[in-house]
């Protein structure tokens, strides 16, 4: 089919563009832009109305005339190149090579966007997986499939945190769980050193070989921006269910992601909904979010990490609000234990996955987890009441029992939240720690285990 | 081109612009494009049409035939719904995988129902009976649970003609016909079309007397919904709105669940398929599955249908209403149902109001809670739907206008509190924040099922709380030692009644339910033994002594001793022999 190309702009607005006089286009379809100086801009059809039709152009659109442009369209949606060689490869948020080593001969192209699972095709995920980090692993269990993002905020050490969980992360009892397992890296908006970070992290770990990395720098346009998380989840889809892989997506930052769509949207003169953010902003979240999973029949799997920043620690702020609406769970780190020096600062109290209930106990972990975990949190919620209570009045005033209390939490945030960045504890190693500490408490104190319990385990 | 005057002439997201030949009727069902991608007309300004469409626009464009279909988005009701998972426009999605893999294609056109399958039906009319709207005139099984009781569509009455014996037939196949007197003849199928956005019309609403009841301690003794009440569960993510929303549609006591998933997550629909095929309803003894139909609208499927599921899913509930069947219908949530409300009007460049939700979002929600209700059915039974809708208000705030709306025309308010989530009690409702009109219009009800006497422990029990409240406010200061036993009496017993009483463990074998007789004699020990206690202090006797015998926290477990074998005697005669023995050490 012979394709037109039409020769000039008919509005430049941002990062978007018009033309007049265009028939025979598809919504979402693919243009090029070609600029007097030779060089090529990709841009994707984002309203039609009548012969009028805008492009939203990934590179930006400075340095574009209203003449001198020309416009030809592709005839398809944006398509990413996939096969099995994409394992050890850099690219840009928009898919392009960004290692030097040429394109990528495609096994099969596909579009972006992706399609839901169906929700009858999924399959209900119970496999845990150990990351042998205490915190995780007794309290909030990360589950293959599942989609458990790090609350964070700015200087605190989230990336630390993932990078560990990405080297540590392991099946329990499955010896080849090395061989497929694959990692997708989803950098949007970061500074280089983050990625620098992460890339020599995985280096050492020897994951980069069966790593694929998009990468969108802070100083990268942001549309390309709004495409890398889609390109990270369209290859981590390929990699899990057409290749058999387990995949471990880790994305960061998505705060960066939602200030680019607010951006791309304001630019549309779309209305704002709270703080400025488009009003469709949970379903676009969802977009991503959701293709994690895993599917009946299909061997791999798509566990999802996303990392956000909470502008000014504020965990109501519609980032990682709308986050937590679809996610299963959140790990948020805390700034207090950060500053008192803890690694990982991991704020047990408003932490959760979802679908720990169903991977851990008997069969799963161990029989004595969920009680365990249950009677962790309720007695550190009541070390936080005991602290308020002291803070107020004096520790010497407090009670017999709220002392031990103090005592107890001081030891659980050192012994159990805290541990090395290259300790691996095992599953033992970290429910027995639970155990031993929890014996510093009144055995009266502890109502959520059952007695049986307690004669086995509490020494 | 096209064997259609109507074309596409823009495209914005879900928002298609249609013109051409005279406008087309709002409300009604269109297919866009090559793909015949199903869109209802939302808006018509002269020659031009406003559509939203269920599914994902790319590839549409201008110039591309539009197909109009004349009707209402309308769902096909009949035997076979049941057990099955609905997209928003009720669409089999397990039909949908059979056609097009694990992901969802677009343009798929499939019937509500099976119409190849056969169903075993008992006809119950003969020729020249008389018949109205509503009448029932055709059983079958549809599940190990439910017969479906086929009705004369609402609309339709005359007399009977052509009646087929009992036997075999598909939905589609015409059983009998009514005849209306005027040479009109309507087939009678078992399946009838019914339009998403009417209500279904009942004889006439009658008074809520009795709650739904649920087996969840805080819900039934405190803040109870009634059939065909209304209720809202608002909270922050991670308070466990969907956890609550799920128990509710294991163990309450309806016949028919509906539960419709909208804009949620996909493993949570995934769960309810897995974990209700294999629960067992006490009442029938059959797989839960066998009384629930599920919709399923997850957070990555198309805004506009989503914004339709919530219709779907009460039209469905309002016909198994008919068929004189108590219906509970979740809805989970009903804050993205507002979203995408909110989306397609920003999209149709609407005024926008309060935190951009469009101005008529409280009249919308008020239609469709108002559906809600104990009736009496046209063909002259009783039935109800019950709505539980979950709301997600941003940070947990509710002052935002999704819940404030929604708080104006529901009876049942359960607050989910996000510290009392933290603490890991559960379910999180807020005991002070919570309320419930129905208590009163259902006390005679709990008078027999709970016991004589219930209504009052329900109010000394609700007292208790509210004074334990405001003592809280005072140990945060200075502590609880410093408190007069007595207070420190109302302290411990409050303690009792949350951790024993109020929290519910939804993964324990015997505690994930209490029947009404249970919840009474845990009332009535944590009672007893706060009047024991009461004794106690009044003889000057310290607190701490009864403390020390261990029975407050001995109480606060009984809930498993319960479930164990134990009875409410054995806690009595445990409470009396802790208060006795400490009454004698002091004489």
């Amino acid at each position: 089919m012979i394709r037109l190309e039409y020769t000039g702009l008919s509005e430049i607005n941002g990062s978007l563009v018009a033309l007049e006089g265009v028939t025979g286009v598809a919504y979402d379809e693919m243009a090029e832009l070609s600029l007097p100086d030779g060089s090529r801009r990709l841009g994707r059809v984002i309203l039609i109305d009548g012969d009028r039709v805008v492009l939203q152009v990934f590179e930006g659109t400075d340095g574009l005339s209203m003449d001198g442009v020309n416009t030809c369209f592709t005839g398809e949606s944006l398509r990413l190149p996939l096969s099995r060689e994409v394992l050890g490869r850099i690219f840009s948020g928009a898919g392009e090579p960004r290692d030097g080593l040429g394109p990528v001969y495609p096994e099969e192209r596909r579009d972006i966007n992706g399609s839901a699972i169906n929700p009858v095709s999924r399959q209900y995920p119970r496999d845990y997986i150990l990351t042998g980090v205490s915190s995780i692993d007794g309290m909030m269990t990360l589950i293959r499939g599942q989609k458990l993002p790090i609350f964070s905020g700015d200087g605190m050490s989230h990336n630390e945190l993932a990078a560990q969980i990405v080297r540590q992360a392991r099946v329990a009892g499955s010896a080849d769980a090395q061989e497929d397992f694959a990692v997708v890296f989803c950098a949007m908006g970061v500074k280089n050193d983050t990625a620098e970070f992460f890339m020599n992290d995985f280096r050492e770990s020897g994951a980069l070989s069966r790593c694929v990395m998009y990468l969108n720098m802070a100083s990268d346009p942001i549309i390309e921006r709004i495409l890398a998380p889609r390109c990270a989840m369209t290859a981590a889809e390929y990699l899990a269910y057409t290749l058999g892989y387990h995949v471990l997506v880790v994305m960061t930052d998505m705060t960066s992601y939602c200030e680019a769509l607010r951006e791309f949207s304001s630019s549309k003169g779309e209305i704002p909904s709270r703080k400025g953010f488009p009003g469709y902003m949970y379903s676009d979240l969802a977009s991503i979010y959701e293709r994690a999973g895993m599917i009946r029949g299909k061997t791999g799997s798509v566990t999802l990490i996303p990392i956000l920043t909470m502008p000014s620690d504020d965990i109501s702020h519609p980032i990682p609000d709308l986050t937590g609406y679809i996610t299963e769970g959140q790990i948020v780190l805390g700034r207090d234990l950060a500053g008192r020096g803890v690694y990982p600062p991991v704020s047990v109290l408003p932490s959760l996955s979802r679908l720990m209930k169903d991977g851990i106990g008997e069969g799963f972990t161990r029989a004595d987890h969920p009680d365990l975990s249950n009677q962790l949190f309720a007695s550190y919620s009541a070390v936080m009441d005991a602290r308020s209570l002291a803070s107020v009045i004096g520790e010497d005033e407090l009670s017999p029992t709220d002392r031990q209390y103090l005592r107890f939490g001081d030891a659980f945030e050192r012994e159990f939240i805290g541990q090395g960045q290259r300790e691996d504890r095992s599953l033992e190693q970290t429910l027995d720690t639970g155990w031993r500490l929890l014996g510093l408490l009144p055995r009266s104190e502890l109502s959520r285990v059952s007695d049986a319990l307690l004669d086995e385990y509490l020494k | 081109m096209a064997d259609t005057n109507y074309t596409i002439t823009g495209v914005n997201g879900p928002v298609v612009t249609v013109t051409g030949g005279r406008s087309l009727p709002k409300m009604s069902l269109v297919r866009v494009g090559e793909l015949r991608l199903p869109g209802e007309v939302v808006s018509v300004h002269g020659m031009d049409s406003v559509v939203q469409v269920y599914e994902d626009t790319a590839g549409l464009m201008a110039g591309q035939p539009v197909y109009p279909t004349g009707q209402p988005l309308s769902v096909m009701l009949g035997p076979g719904m049941i057990g099955t998972v609905y997209d928003g426009i009720a669409r089999p999605l397990a039909a949908i995988e059979s056609m097009a893999g694990c992901f969802i294609t677009r343009g798929v056109d499939l019937p509500a129902l099976d119409t190849e399958r056969k169903w075993d039906v008992t006809v119950e009319l003969k020729n020249g009976d008389a018949v109205t709207g509503g009448e029932i005139f055709a059983r079958t099984r549809e599940s190990g649970a439910v017969e479906h009781r086929c009705m004369v569509p609402p609309n339709v009455s005359g007399t009977i003609e052509d009646a087929k014996p009992s036997g075999a037939y598909t939905v589609t196949e015409p059983v009998a016909f009514v005849a209306d007197g005027h040479g009109g003849r309507t087939p009678l199928t078992l399946a009838q079309i019914w339009p998403v956005r009417r209500p279904r019309p009942a004889k006439k609403r009658l008074r809520i007397d009795r709650p739904l009841f649920t087996g969840q301690r805080v819900i039934d003794a405190l803040f109870p919904v009634g059939k065909g009440g209304c209720a809202a569960i608002p909270g922050p993510f991670g308070a466990g709105k969907t956890m609550t929303q799920h128990q509710l549609a294991k163990w309450c006591d309806a016949d028919i669940i509906i539960y419709l998933g909208c804009g949620e997550r996909g493993n949570e629909m995934t769960q309810v398929l897995d974990e209700f095929g294999e629960l067992v309803d006490p009442k029938s003894g059959q797989s839960l599955m066998e009384r629930t139909i599920l919709i399923a609208n997850t957070s990555n499927m198309p805004v506009a249908a989503r914004e339709a599921s919530i219709y779907t899913g009460m039209t469905i509930a309002e016909y198994y209403r008919d068929m004189g069947y108590h219906v509970a219908l979740m809805a989970d949530s009903t804050s993205r149902w507002a979203e995408a409300l909110r989306e397609i009007s920003g999209r149709l460049e609407e005024m926008p109001a309060e935190e951009s939700f469009p101005a008529y979002l409280p009249s919308r929600l008020a239609g469709f809670y108002e559906r809600a209700g104990y009736m009496e059915t046209l063909g002259g039974g009783e039935g109800s739907v019950t709505v539980v809708g979950a709301v997600s208000p941003q940070g947990g705030d509710f002052s935002e206008p999704v819940t404030q709306n929604t708080r104006r025309y529901i009876g049942t308010f359960w607050a989910l509190d996000r510290s009392l989530a933290y603490a890991r009690h559960f379910p999180a409702i807020n005991w002070n924040t919570s309320y419930s009109e129905y208590f009163r219009a259902c006390a005679g009800w709990y008078e027999e099922h709970y016991g004589a006497g219930f209504g009052e422990l329900r109010a000394r029990m609700m007292q208790l709380l509210n004074e334990e409240a405001n003592l809280q406010e005072i140990v945060k200061l200075i502590g609880a030692d410093v408190l007069p036993d007595d207070q420190k009496l109302v302290i411990q017993t409050a303690r009792v009644i949350r951790e024993g009483f109020l929290q519910q463990n939804a993964f324990h074998k015997t505690d994930t339910y209490t029947p009404p007789e249970q919840q009474m004699a845990m009332l009535q020990v944590i009672m007893r033994l706060y009047d024991r206690g009461r004794e106690l202090v009044a003889r000057s006797i310290p607190l701490s002594q009864l403390e020390s015998t261990g029975v407050f926290a001995d109480l606060c477990r009984m809930k498993f001793g319960l479930g164990e074998g134990k009875t409410r005697e054995d806690y009595m005669a445990l409470v009396d022999g802790a208060a006795d023995g400490v009454m004698e050490a002091n004489v």
